[in-house]
């Protein structure tokens, strides 16, 4: 599967099929500060991803002092 | 996973409640915890005129677009800070999100209106790029509220920012900052009241309310947010927040019902202050012969070699 990372831009690809959870962990990602998307909605952190998904791996944590 | 609510398919797990959520009610879960928020704090009335500080960023349009769902008045205010990309593109997510909506949104340009930038002017002025930029959006916000008769100016500040900062005061023990640390700053002679509707929300949460409604946000971070402590206490709290679901929202909500209290003076020491006369440049109150936003625009416009606007030229992009 395709997994496509922001700030900056980056594809990765893992073999599917994958758990949202277990794909978090492997990119030693925090599930409090990332959210998982595809075709434009949220996918749960129980999701089976596919072998041909692609889906975006969203950071939510933003920076500026306030 | 199933929705607490309806048991149709979850969308997203929120630990801290124990609970999945659809989309449908998640987005009224948002929606409930604005409101009861707003009750809790007695941010808002009915009838107030408020204007949001927009960023483009996911934080500002949602509160923007769950006060709008909620039934307020809610007119929102941008700032363009120059700062290359970055500001482009939160102006187009701003001014899109409005022109989308046919919400009213106010810009000003600190290059076009004040004749400096962030980058350059904190450079001149000697300050570090955030205090500069803070500084001029909450004078900015404060002015455009005043001249727009609105009632509250409201931010998007979230659970996460709020847990941050009071992480922050505490570490260094800045308790004058712990005393003015709430949710509600009341209106003061000349400055309208200020309200943070979301701090029940996370930013997981925010993001996911704006994937969710479609609201394309500014993705892209700000290059001056880059390495800053708020990130560092962020991940901090995100890393105990991991181990115990719930954690960030004790920390912040316990502060405020049971210490925030006890930095306060016990006088009302922030309604007596002395002196405060209209700035002699631009007419702000302070309790100097300028307010604090034009001794830095003098700074910061000494040494950049940009042309001055003294047409304070405001837009209103939509209505
Ligand atoms: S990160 Fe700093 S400079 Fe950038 S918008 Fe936020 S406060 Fe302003
Ligand atoms: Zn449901
Ligand atoms: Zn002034």
């Amino acid at each position: 599967m395709k997994v496509v990372l922001r700030n900056p831009t980056r594809e990765l690809e893992f073999d599917g099929p994958l758990e949202v959870s277990v794909l978090l962990q492997r990119l030693d990602l925090h599930r409090e500060a990332h959210l998982v998307i595809e075709d434009g909605t949220l996918v749960p952190n129980d999701k089976v991803l596919g072998n041909d998904a692609v889906v975006e791996v969203r950071s939510v944590i933003s920076g500026g002092s306030p | 996973m199933k929705c607490r609510v309806c048991s149709g398919p979850a969308v997203i797990d929120i630990r801290r409640h124990n609970a999945n959520f659809c989309g449908e009610h998640f987005l009224k879960l948002c929606r409930d915890q604005t409101a009861k928020a707003i009750k809790q704090f007695s941010m808002l009335e009915r009838d107030d005129r408020v204007l949001v500080a927009v960023s483009g960023g996911k934080d500002s349009l949602a509160v923007w677009d769950i006060l709008t769902e909620l039934g307020y008045h809610a007119d929102g205010f941008y700032v363009g800070l120059g700062i290359a990309e970055y500001s482009a593109s939160s102006e187009h997510h701003a001014v899109a999100f409005a022109a989308e909506r046919g919400l009213t949104l106010h810009t000003e340009d600190l290059r076009r209106d004040h004749g400096f930038d962030i980058p350059n002017g904190s450079r001149a002025a000697k300050r570090a790029p955030c205090s500069a930029c803070g500084l001029s959006k909450r004078h900015l916000f404060d002015e455009a509220a005043r001249r727009g008769g609105y009632d509250a100016i409201v931010t998007g500040h979230n659970l996460d920012d709020e847990a941050a900062v009071l992480m922050g005061n505490v570490l260094h023990w800045h308790t004058d900052y712990l005393a003015r640390q709430m949710p509600l700053l009341p209106a003061r002679a000349g400055f309208p009241k200020k309200a943070k509707p979301l701090v029940r929300l996370t930013e997981r949460e925010t993001a996911a309310y704006c994937i969710l409604r479609e609201i394309d946000y500014l993705i892209d971070e700000c290059p001056m947010a880059a390495g800053n402590k708020h990130l560092a206490y962020k991940a901090a709290l995100n890393d105990i927040e991991r181990n115990s679901p719930g954690a960030k929202h004790d920390f912040f909500f316990r502060f405020l019902a049971q210490a925030a209290d006890r930095f306060r003076p016990g006088h009302e020491e922030s309604d007596s202050r002395p002196d405060v006369a209209p700035c002699q440049r631009c007419g702000a109150p302070t309790n100097n012969d300028t307010c604090s936003f034009c001794a830095l625009v003098a700074r910061a416009t000494e040494a950049v070699p940009i042309k001055l606007g003294h047409t304070r030229g405001r837009k209103k992009v939509s209505s």
